[in-house]
C-alpha cells in the first residue's frame, strides 16, 4: 500500500514542476501596461487657449510671414526657442568620433536618397521649419521667417509647396485661429515623407501612420494606445526629444521607450526583464518594418539619365512608388521587412563632405558603434539602406552634386542630365575639388528601427533568436547564446559518446540473450 | 547457496533516487530544448521548467547530503581497488558465460566496486559541475555596468559549454545505469529493490565463495528505521 502512495507523491512532486513554473506573474495587482495605460487616460491634454478668440488672428494675412508676427505678438520668446532648434537650425553642435566637434544636420550630411541638401535646397526647404531656405543666404535670425503653421496647424488644412512656402489655397485665417498642440498629421507630412517619396527613408515612419490598425502601430492605433508624436518626443521649449542618427552623433536627448515603459516592464518575468540590459525593447517589439507601404532599400544613381523617345521618363509601382525615374536612378522597394540587427551603444560616427574614402566600399555614411563587450550597447533593429553613388576615385571623396535647378545650364542634373557638370557645380558650391572624373561607388545608410512597434502578442518569440538555423541574430557574433549556440567539438564528442553507449547497450544485451539461448548463460 | 530477501533501501534513499531520476531526466528533457536540439514544451516553457527543476534538484541535493553525512552512508562511495578488475571482467566476460558476480550485495556494502567508483565521480565531479555551471547560468548578469562588476562575468561561453558536455555526460550516465540495472540476480530484481527497498540476495553461508563488496566495510547499519531492519526472508 505504502508502495503506491510513495509513487503517487513523487509523480505529484514531478507534475508541480510546470504548475510552480506558471506560478507568479498572475495576481489582482494590475500590470505595469495597465497602470501606463490609466495614467495616460487621465492625463489627456486639454488646450488653455482657444485661438478662434483672438482678434490678431482675424485680421487679413498679406503673407505667411505676418502669420509668425502675430502668433509672436502673444508668444514673445518662442521665436528664440525655435531658432534653437535642430527643425530650424538643421544641425546640432556634437562630438563626432574621427570629428572633433562639428555642427552636423540636415544642413551639410550627406545621405543615401537626394545625396545631400546643399545646392539642392530650393527642393528640400518643403520640410524647413521656415520661408525661405533656399540657398546659403537665409537668415537663421529673422524669427518671422519661422513657420509655425508647419508644426501647430490643427485644421488640417495647411500646405507647404516648394520653396517653402504655403500653397496659394490655403486659407491663413482659418489656419492661424486652428492651432495647438503638433499631431501626427503635422509631423508625419514632412517625417513620412523624407526622402522625396512615402517610406522612402525610415522604413518605420509612413502614411499608414497616420491611421494605423493596432496591428500596425500600438501606440499610434485609435485602438490602441492613440498617443500622438509628441507624448514620446516631449518636448521643452521648442526642444524635442528623439533625434535619428542619420545626422545625430551622440547619446543625449533620446526619445526612449522606458520614459513611460520603465526599464523592467515585463512585470514578474525575470527572463523577460534580464534580457533588456542587452536587447532593446524594440528588438523583439518591432518584428517587421514597413508592414503597409514599401520602403526604399535600394537606390542605384549610377542608372540615372536614361531617356525613352529623347525625353525623361518615370516607373511606378503598384503603390506609386518609383522603380525607375531618368533624374533619380532605379529603385527597389520592399514591404513586411524583418530587420538587421546590430549592437549600439547610442553613439554614431559620420561620412562628412570631404572625408577619403577607403578602400572599395560600402562606404559607411552612418556608422552605429556598439558591442557585445560594450556594456553600454544593446542589439537593436535597423534598416540598412544601400545605394550606388557619384564618387570621385581621383580625390576618393564622396561627390555632393547639384540636382535641383531652375533653369537648364546651371548644372542642375535634374535639367542638364550631365553628371560631370553637376559634380564640378555641386562640389564647388560646397569648396571641396572634383578632379574631374567621376564614377559610382557602393553606399550604405543605417536607420535605427523605433516605430511600428507590434502589440505584445506579436513580438518576436524565443525560437526566432534562439534557434540554430535562421536566427534572428545569426549575423551578431562575439557571445553565446543558448538555442543558437553550441561548441562543435563538444556536440561530436557528445552524440557520439550517446551512440556508444546506445550501441554498447544492444550489443552487451544482445549477446547476453544469445549466450543464454546457447546455453547456462545468465540472462 | 541459500537465498536470503533483504532491507537494502531504505524509504528516503529511494525517494531521492527516483525524484533524482525524473528531475535528472526532465532537466536533460528541457535543457536539450533550451541548447536548441528539438522542440517539445516551447523554448519559453523548456526555459522555465528547466529553472524551477533546477531549484528542485537542489533542494533535493542539499537533503541527500544531510542524510548521507547523518547515516554514514556516505562510506558506500568509498572507491576501492579491490575487485575492480574483477568487476570489469564480469561485464566484459563473465557475465556470458553464467559465472557468478564476482561482488555481493549486502546491506552494509550495496555497491560494487564499479559502482563506487562511478557514483563518486558523479557526486564529487559531473553533479557539483553541472550545480555550480547551472546556476552561473541561470543567474548570468550579461555584461553590465549596472551590477556588482566583481560578479560580471564576461562570456556565457565556457559556463554553457561545460554544462551541455555534463548534460551529454549524464544522459550517457543514464543509458548505461538503465541498462546495468538488468545485470542483477534477474533482470528486474535491482529495479524490484530500488522500489520496494527489499532483494533477494545470496545467504551470507560461512562458505560464501563471493567475496564481500568493496572496502572499507561501513560500521553503521543502512536502516535509521528500527521497524525496517534489515529482515531476513527465508526464501529458499
Amino acid at each position: 500500500m505504502h508502495r503506491v502512495a510513495f509513487a503517487i507523491v513523487l509523480l505529484l512532486l514531478i507534475i508541480s514542476i510546470p504548475v510552480v513554473a506558471r506560478l507568479g506573474g498572475r495576481g489582482e495587482v494590475p500590470t505595469q501596461l495597465e497602470q501606463l495605460k490609466l495614467k495616460m487616460a487621465q492625463d489627456k491634454h486639454v488646450p488653455s487657449v482657444d485661438h478662434t478668440k483672438f482678434a490678431v488672428l482675424k485680421e487679413p494675412f498679406d503673407s505667411p510671414e505676418k502669420v509668425t508676427e502675430a502668433c509672436l505678438s502673444c508668444h514673445t520668446e518662442r521665436g528664440k526657442e525655435v531658432m534653437q532648434s535642430s527643425h530650424w537650425r538643421w544641425d546640432r553642435v556634437e562630438y563626432i568620433p574621427g570629428h572633433g566637434i562639428q555642427a552636423l544636420g540636415k544642413r551639410n550630411v550627406l545621405n543615401n536618397f537626394c545625396i545631400g541638401t546643399q545646392t539642392n535646397l530650393a527642393s528640400c526647404d518643403k520640410c524647413h521649419a521656415g520661408f525661405g531656405f533656399v540657398d546659403q543666404k537665409f537668415d537663421f535670425n529673422d524669427p518671422t521667417h519661422i513657420d509655425c503653421l508647419a508644426c501647430h496647424d490643427n485644421s488640417g488644412t495647411y500646405l507647404r509647396t516648394s520653396y517653402g512656402r504655403p500653397a496659394e489655397s490655403v486659407d491663413l485665417n482659418e489656419v492661424a485661429t486652428h492651432v495647438g498642440r503638433p499631431t501626427r498629421d503635422n509631423c508625419g507630412t514632412c517625417h513620412f515623407f523624407g526622402g522625396g517619396g512615402n517610406n522612402t527613408k525610415h522604413g518605420d515612419l509612413e502614411k499608414s501612420m497616420f491611421d494605423p490598425s493596432r496591428e500596425v502601430d500600438v501606440h499610434l492605433a485609435a485602438d490602441g494606445a492613440n498617443i500622438e508624436c509628441v507624448d514620446c518626443h516631449k518636448a521643452k521649449n521648442h526642444q524635442l526629444l528623439g533625434k535619428v542618427y542619420s545626422i545625430a552623433s551622440m547619446d543625449e536627448q533620446r526619445s526612449t521607450c522606458t520614459q513611460c515603459h520603465g526599464e523592467t516592464p515585463h512585470d514578474k518575468n525575470r527572463v523577460l526583464n534580464e534580457h533588456t540590459l542587452k536587447v532593446a525593447c524594440q528588438t523583439c517589439h518591432i518584428p517587421r518594418y514597413a508592414k503597409v507601404n514599401k520602403t526604399n532599400t535600394y537606390w542605384d544613381w549610377s542608372a540615372a539619365g536614361k531617356f525613352r523617345d529623347g525625353k525623361p521618363y518615370v516607373v511606378k509601382d503598384e503603390q506609386d512608388n518609383h522603380l525607375y525615374m531618368s533624374i533619380k536612378g532605379s529603385f527597389v522597394w520592399e514591404s513586411n521587412l524583418i530587420p538587421e540587427y546590430i549592437f549600439f551603444n547610442g553613439t554614431a560616427g559620420h561620412y562628412l563632405l570631404g572625408d577619403k574614402v577607403e578602400g572599395d566600399g560600402p562606404v559607411k555614411l552612418n556608422t552605429l558603434y556598439g558591442s557585445y563587450d560594450d556594456p553600454e550597447s544593446k542589439i537593436i533593429p535597423v534598416k540598412v539602406h544601400r545605394a550606388k553613388q557619384l564618387f570621385d576615385p581621383v580625390t576618393r571623396m564622396l561627390i555632393q552634386p547639384k540636382l535641383v535647378g531652375k533653369e537648364k545650364g546651371e548644372g542642375a542634373y535634374w535639367k542638364d542630365f550631365d553628371w560631370d557638370e553637376a559634380a564640378r557645380v555641386g562640389m564647388e558650391a560646397v569648396g571641396l575639388p572634383y578632379s574631374g572624373e567621376y564614377s559610382f561607388i557602393d553606399t550604405e545608410m543605417t536607420w535605427p528601427l523605433n516605430h511600428m512597434v507590434s502589440p505584445a502578442d506579436e513580438a518576436v518569440s524565443c525560437v526566432e533568436c534562439h534557434t540554430r538555423d535562421g536566427s534572428r541574430l545569426a549575423g551578431l557574433k562575439g557571445f553565446y547564446m543558448p538555442g543558437r549556440d553550441r561548441s562543435e567539438t563538444v556536440e561530436r564528442i557528445g552524440k557520439l559518446a550517446l551512440l556508444i553507449a546506445l550501441g554498447g547497450v544492444l550489443l552487451h544485451g544482445g549477446v547476453r540473450l544469445v549466450a543464454h539461448q546457447f546455453g547456462k548463460g545468465a540472462v | 547457496m541459500s537465498e536470503k530477501k533483504v532491507y537494502i533501501y531504505t524509504r528516503f534513499e529511494r525517494f531521492w533516487h527516483w525524484m533524482q531520476a525524473m528531475l535528472i531526466f526532465f532537466l536533460l528533457l528541457t535543457g536539450f530544448e533550451v541548447h536548441g536540439s528539438y522542440k517539445f514544451f516551447g523554448y519559453d516553457q523548456a526555459v522555465r521548467y528547466h529553472a524551477v527543476a533546477a531549484y528542485a534538484l537542489i533542494v533535493l541535493i542539499a537533503f541527500a547530503i544531510f542524510w548521507h553525512a547523518v547515516t554514514g552512508q556516505w562510506k558506500q562511495y568509498v572507491p576501492t581497488r579491490k575487485m575492480l578488475t574483477a568487476q570489469l571482467r564480469y561485464y566484459i566476460l563473465g557475465i556470458f558465460r553464467d559465472e557468478p558476480h564476482p561482488t555481493r550485495k549486502t546491506a552494509l556494502s550495496k555497491l560494487n566496486p564499479l559502482q563506487r567508483l562511478v557514483y563518486l565521480g558523479l557526486k564529487i565531479l559531473v553533479i557539483p559541475v553541472m550545480v555550480i555551471s547551472g546556476v552561473l547560468y541561470m543567474l548570468y548578469r550579461y555584461p553590465s555596468s549596472h551590477g556588482v562588476a566583481a560578479i560580471n562575468v564576461d562570456s556565457l561561453t565556457f559556463i554553457a559549454v561545460l554544462h551541455t558536455a555534463g548534460a551529454f555526460a549524464l544522459a550517457f550516465f543514464i543509458i548505461a545505469h538503465v541498462y546495468l540495472t538488468t545485470t542483477g540476480r534477474t533482470v528486474t530484481s535491482n529495479l524490484e529493490a530500488m522500489m520496494t527497498g527489499y532483494e533477494v540476495i545470496e545467504d551470507d553461508t560461512p562458505d560464501g565463495e563471493a567475496p564481500e563488496r568493496g572496502e572499507p566495510r561501513p560500521d553503521e547499519t543502512t536502516s535509521d528505521h528500527p521497524e525496517h531492519a534489515p529482515e531476513i526472508a527465508a526464501n529458499a
